[in-house]
């Protein structure tokens, strides 16, 4: 029995990043915002205080701020030919659960797309020729530009205090910036972190080289910054416990460190905790979303409804309510047909392990996102007329954490226990450093989401099954970028080097990134997205749907930055354009 | 009432005329002014508000979440819980069928309708200064309220504090009635101030040490006051404890924004900035921070705890260890966020209730419009033994120039055993 509230304005799904910077535009246009999150309320001191926030055990082994599978998870294939199983422990990405998202437990690396991965089909087709494109790749334009999007990049990074050296500022280069970046408004909010040891060998043997190294965008912040709400970060402490944890020193930009301080003084925003929302629904003519119907923590049954609904989940999450929503056509890859689980897409990440005599970098003095980069081998940065594939990504010495579980490397050929792997661990501890390569991932005709025709959760819903495999074009770039990396680490002399270029077939049991992107991607044509270019669906107006389920394709780079900048976009076009005229804001 | 009762008043009242002549001189004026009192005038409501908010009546009055000014939220005393009145114009259970002189007499004098005595859980002995006309702007502002029906049984005391007569000796003893008056001398500021502290906002109620009977410590007002678990700081001029070290300006920016170079509020008086001082003029803050300012310090100077002292040495490696990440080396902290070490009165407070407190069981620093963060200190108490936690106070209290009296094991050992209050932040 489902029993009905009181109707409010706008009622919002899941409060990460999204939902919170939707609820802060939403509510401060003077709407009565509910937002209805499937996990708990979680805050700085009671949930990751200073005094056990550094637990390893606790938070990456045993997955404390995660989603647990038992409440919701997917089921996974390589291919159409397989039959998928479901996933029961999280492994190649993990799905965030509470409030402030994967905004709690990201590494905060706060990176912009390049203009041309906006408009990636015309851009490549135009340089290379439509025929350099492999036959089944799915790529295709964003809708929005990066021009669209610089005043909302700039919103974001000075809401969370971004540390970084601008490389472009209005289109002057800036010398010890990103040269390749898009031209910025002004330069980042804070100064870069203190880049340790191993960083700054890096940018001196690819400085030697030619390159342009760069401080990494840091959400990890360099010094104090108080942002446009009034909210106010702490400096960063270098402790090494970012992606995976929680920050208790108020130093990592995060939901719970810039915008939900002010949120809850709001007396038109509620939030709903530990209530899942089941379905969106809609209206007889099913243009039209009611509002929501969710699951509270005794499994009573209530409709939300309201004058507008943001979906604003995770990005798997997103596909799957939509799907169960009957919003949009579910994608069919026999045909290439429908729109809502097109285009799911990933990164492909890799690394270059080199063990040293007579070096010690402290791997422990560390943030999620400090580090010296390049952007040479990143998106179209370089010709790949010669070289047979497209995309690229960034790479440097990025000192995420020196952890003392698994950040422990050894060479190839050590044992995995005992004697023989505690000598290797302790020698190779400090001396050795991990480069990586990040890498972009294309779209395919192949790679998509739909709902298992077996497997159902706990509320006997079908689950979201992945369709996914890297592509040979994938494979090369990221042999390629990972070749280009090592040439540089070569440079350091190390002992010996491991290059790790990413290889097939995919799989979900090993850690790469939580960064799954697409599934109901935006776009200028209804046959081939599933929202327009202010992320409105097509088929719902009075529904948007925000997060990186919107990507067409991913590119070399973090999302998040991305990610936040076109919910600030989508925040602007709903509160600037659609309250005064409700309706599609794009013809279709 | 007979008529010799009434005579033997108007004796008392010429008698207190002669004692009193410039309270009188005010009363007079005040009384003209009545003559067209209906409690109508938008800017006496106003006026009211305004006074209702430096009072923070709304504080006790009004259960949080429920109907303003309601009553019914429990205030514990030493001596036992009250349950605040309902101050609504209610007639049958609220102030409605009060007199303007029930009223006045109750906020002045402690003696409330039908000349029932109050407790000095309501702090008639501060409000006393209050004259009346502003005391008869606060009845105007409480009678433009929502009636609420909402009938409190206030005292909840057990014997023999719930006989109510025995205030007559409390009053005899510690309550001296009587109207604010100018100190000649003084700028307009300062007796501004002085009078938003010594009346309507009653900062000596939890800022002055009680007696054993509740009654203020006359000679150490201002001088902190041990409230609910917590220590009340030092208001004065001492420049180690109490507002010397801090500008005026610094005093006005925490007790609007709860935060300032040095300090961030919490505990009790967390609510205080929230409700009351974020609400106040720029220019009663400044009047405030003039007149507390200016009390005087008590005589005596801490000398520091030697750093070679063992307790020292064992703190300040903690220090590194669990609060330097935060609060930073120099012990700066992070202004609007992480309070300062060096320089803060709190943490030099003679008495470490608070910092132990803090420390063990940790708390939310307040958070307001201009200052929204609001960020937490967790809690050490499940980490640190009592001997490691007086250590690590020990050190941050005779660190960076600071100076202040050990903390002993046995100190940090009763804190733990410590009650938090319900309620309180």
């Amino acid at each position: 029995m489902t029993q009905k509230l009181p109707a409010t304005d706008a009622v919002i799904i899941g409060l990460g990043w999204t939902g919170s910077i939707m609820a802060e535009a939403l509510t401060r246009a003077g709407l009565n915002v509910v937002a209805i999150e499937r996990g708990p309320w979680r805050d700085t001191a009671t949930d990751f205080p200073t005094t056990y926030a550094q637990d390893e055990l606790r938070y990456h082994i045993r997955h404390d701020l995660f989603l647990r599978p038992a409440q919701e998870t997917m089921t996974f294939r390589n291919n159409a030919g397989q039959t998928a199983l479901p996933i029961r422990t999280w492994g190649s990405f993990m799905p965030p659960n509470g409030v402030g998202g994967g905004g709690v437990h990201w590494n905060a690396e706060t990176w912009r797309f390049l203009p041309s991965d906006f408009q990636l089909r015309s851009h490549l087709t135009q340089r290379y020729g439509a025929k350099f494109l492999p036959a089944d790749m799915t790529i295709q334009d964003w809708g929005v530009t990066y021009d669209d999007l610089e005043p909302h990049y700039d919103k974001f990074e000075y809401l969370c205090g971004t540390s970084g050296k601008a490389g472009n500022i209005k289109g002057a280069n800036q010398e010890g910036g990103n040269p390749y970046e898009g031209a910025r408004t002004r330069d980042y909010p804070t100064p870069p972190q203190k880049q340790p040891y191993g960083p700054s060998l890096f940018a001196d043997a690819a400085r030697s080289m030619g390159y342009k190294p760069f401080p990494q965008p840091s959400g990890n912040l360099s010094q104090a910054y108080t942002n446009w709400l009034g909210v106010t970060l702490g400096p960063c402490t270098y402790c090494g416990f970012c992606e995976w944890f929680g920050c208790g020193n108020y130093s990592k930009a995060s939901p719970q460190t810039t915008l939900l301080p002010v949120l809850v003084r709001r007396p038109n925003f509620e939030a709903r905790t530990r209530c899942e929302v089941v379905q969106i629904n809609l209206d007889k003519s099913r243009k039209r979303a009611t509002g929501v119907t969710y699951v509270d923590v005794n499994g009573k049954s209530w409709e939300q409804p309201a004058g507008l609904v943001l979906l604003c989940a995770f990005q798997l999450f997103n596909v799957h309510l939509l799907l169960h929503s009957g919003i949009g056509a579910p994608y069919d890859p026999q045909t290439g047909t429908g729109v809502i689980g097109r285009n799911y897409s990933y990164q492909v990440t890799s690394s270059v392990n080199a063990f040293f005599d007579n070096q010690n970098f402290n791997p422990f003095i560390s943030s999620g996102a400090i580090g010296m980069c390049i952007d040479d081998y990143n998106g179209d940065n370089f010709d790949h007329g010669p070289h047979g594939f497209v995309g690229g990504g960034y790479m440097g010495a990025v000192q995420t954490n020196g952890r003392p579980i698994l950040t422990t490397p050894t060479p190839k050929g050590t044992p995995s226990w005992g004697a023989a792997w505690k000598k290797a661990a302790a020698e190779h501890y400090l001396s050795t450093y991990q480069f990586v390569t990040h890498g972009s991932c294309y779209s395919y005709r192949d790679a998509y989401l739909d709902l298992d025709p077996t497997y159902t959760d706990r509320l006997g819903r079908k689950l979201l099954r992945i369709t996914f495999d890297f592509h040979e074009n994938e494979l090369k770039m990221s042999q390629y970028i990972t070749d280009r990396l090592a040439d540089i680490v070569q440079k350091l002399q190390p002992r010996t080097m491991e290059k790790n270029p990413r290889k097939g077939p995919y799989t979900t049991t090993i850690y790469q990134t939580t960064h799954t992107c697409g599934g109901a991607v935006m776009g200028s044509d209804p046959k081939t997205s599933a929202v327009n270019r202010y992320l409105q669906s097509w088929d719902v107006s009075n529904l948007f749907v925000p997060g990186a389920s919107a990507f067409p394709q991913n590119a070399g780079y973090n999302p998040t930055d991305t990610v936040c900048a076109l919910a600030f976009w989508a925040a602007d076009a709903l509160v600037n354009q659609y309250l005064k005229s409700p309706g599609p804001l794009v013809q279709a | 009432m007979s008529r010799r009762r009434t005579m033997r008043r108007a004796a008392t009242a010429v008698a207190l005329l002669l004692l009193c002549a410039p309270a009188a001189y005010a009363a007079e004026r005040s009384q003209k002014a009545e003559i067209a009192h209906d409690g109508q005038e938008f800017d006496e409501v106003e006026r009211g508000l305004y006074l209702a908010t430096v009072g923070d009546c709304a504080a006790c009055h009004t259960v949080p979440g429920e109907k303003p000014y309601a009553g019914g939220r429990a205030i514990d005393t030493p001596f036992g819980t009250l349950l605040a009145p309902n101050l609504t114009p209610d007639r049958a259970t609220g102030i409605g069928a009060w007199s303007d002189d029930d009223f006045v007499s109750a906020v002045q004098d402690g003696r409330g309708h039908g000349g029932q005595r109050l407790y000095p859980a309501m702090p008639y002995p501060y409000f006393t200064k209050m004259s009346r006309a502003d005391v008869l702007a606060l009845r105007a502002y409480l009678g433009a309220l929502e009636p609420v029906h909402n009938a409190v049984r206030a005292n909840q005391l057990p014997f023999p504090f719930d006989i109510r007569a025995s205030m007559i000796g409390w009053n005899w003893l510690f309550f001296t009635p009587g109207r604010f008056v100018p100190v000649i001398g003084k700028s307009d500021e300062w007796n501004r101030g002085a009078y938003l502290v010594e009346g309507p906002g009653h900062c000596g109620a939890c800022h002055t040490e009680k007696n054993f009977l509740g009654g203020d410590e006359t000679s150490r007002a201002l001088q902190g006051g041990a409230i609910q678990g917590w220590y009340s700081p030092n208001l004065t001029g001492d420049p180690r404890r109490g507002l010397g070290g801090w500008s005026v300006d610094e005093v006005v920016e925490y007790l609007k924004t709860g935060h300032n170079r040095t300090g961030a509020a919490t505990g009790p008086m967390s609510e205080v900035i929230a409700d009351s001082t974020s609400h106040l003029t720029d220019e009663d803050l400044k009047a405030i921070a003039v007149y507390l300012k200016d009390r005087p310090a008590p005589q005596s100077a801490p000398t520091p705890v030697a750093a070679s002292d063992p307790a020292m040495r064992v703190g300040a490696a903690i220090y590194v260890d669990e609060c330097q990440a935060c609060h930073r080396a120099a012990g700066t902290g992070v202004a609007n966020l992480f309070p300062a070490m060096k320089d803060n009165p709190v943490v030099q407070s003679a008495d470490p209730t608070t910092l132990i407190r803090v420390l063990l069981h940790g708390t939310q620093n307040v958070a307001t419009d201009a200052a929204p963060t609001g960020a937490s200190m967790p809690a050490f108490g499940w980490k640190l033994t009592d001997a490691q936690a007086a250590a690590v106070l020990t050190y941050i209290r005779n660190s960076w120039g600071n100076a202040a009296p050990a903390v002993s094991a046995g100190d940090v050992g009763n804190g733990r055993q410590q009650r938090l209050s319900e309620g309180v932040p």
